[in-house]
């Protein structure tokens, strides 16, 4: 667990002062300084027949507009909210890589601090968004008193709802990057641990199980690859489908 | 007499992994059925199957977040 508690470069982040810097802090800085590069390589040279590089980042730009935005809200209704999907999915996904990138090793994301922010942005957006739509009476009208529901199971549903909104959807969504992050770590430095000591420290015969949990490592490194995207793709896809309950047309 | 020592919240985790385990199979058995009935649609079912299985994840998720609180 310590790897989540490093030692502070400068300031102490563990016990409780608020401008702590230590090693996540430091990973997370350089993440966003080479997307921030990424993305300014890849658009500076904007052509109409887009080159090689190009290309790579106008799929991604593509793939969260197309295939999360538009899909779940439509066309139209879309459009304000994709620069703010997109730069959720890029971040994440960006924040995440950096736990199976070589010297860096460990997700920006594996703390509560980065996905807290981002749910919380998620949270004030829909809640913003449905106010705007419906205004706050209505909005709250549809949201904690769905319609076709016999009355006397408002006195349970309504509090389930009210849980739901404000709670549960920013406090999932916190959890679900964060622990997703942190097992694979966890997966990740246990399995090159084991190898290490097995390769170093194990007596005889042992020493034969080192290239198991090797390939192990390897395989676990290639599922985090997976896991980071599918977690990118899973942040942006639920921030789309809040947003769109919250547009929601009444029914 | 010195058998097993340890967390118990070990075994805690295990026990949490086994719901979604079930949940996750179920979704994702169901999507593969309903693709193979109906390929043209097969976009739209992956989308829901991912919005399933993040539900179902969460629940196997907490377990792992409470085994690292009370131990």
């Amino acid at each position: 667990m310590g790897d989540f508690f490093p030692a502070g470069i400068f300031g102490d982040v563990s016990t409780g002062s608020w401008f702590g810097f230590d090693r996540i802090m430091m990973v997370r800085l350089i993440v966003v300084v080479l997307l921030l590069l990424l993305l300014w390589l890849g658009t500076r040279k904007a052509t109409l027949i887009p080159g090689r590089g190009q290309n790579i980042v106008e799929m991604g730009l593509d793939f969260v507009r197309v295939q999360i935005a538009e899909q779940i809200l439509g066309k139209e209704r879309a459009k304000p909210y994709i620069a703010m999907l997109t730069t959720i999915f890029f971040a994440v996904l960006a924040m995440n890589l950096a736990g199976v990138i070589p010297f860096l090793n460990i997700a920006g994301t594996s703390r509560v601090g980065l996905p807290l922010v981002l749910a919380l942005w998620v949270l004030v957006t829909y809640l913003a968004a449905g106010v705007k739509k419906h205004g706050v009476g209505k909005y709250l009208m549809t949201q904690l008193f769905p319609p076709g529901v016999p009355w006397p199971a408002y006195v349970l549903i309504t509090p389930i709802e009210a849980l739901q909104v404000f709670i549960l959807r920013p406090a999932t969504l916190t959890v679900r990057l964060l622990a997703n992050m942190m097992a694979g770590h966890l997966m990740l430095a246990l399995t090159f641990a084991a190898t290490h000591f097995l390769l170093l420290e194990g007596g005889g015969l042992v020493k034969l199980a080192a290239p198991l949990t090797f390939a192990g490592g390897i395989f676990v490194t290639l599922f985090e690859v997976f896991v980071a995207v599918l977690q990118a793709y899973i942040f942006a896809l639920l921030a789309s489908i809040y947003l769109n309950f919250a547009l929601e047309e009444e029914h | 007499m010195n058998g097993i020592t340890g967390s118990i919240a070990t075994i805690g985790y295990g026990l949490a992994t086994i719901g979604p385990g079930i949940g996750l199979g179920i979704v994702i058995g169901q999507t593969q059925i309903a693709t193979a009935r109906q390929p043209e649609v097969a976009g739209r079912l992956f989308t829901n199957m991912m919005i399933g299985a993040a539900l179902i994840e969460v629940l196997g998720l907490l377990g792992l977040v409470a085994g690292l609180m009370f131990t």
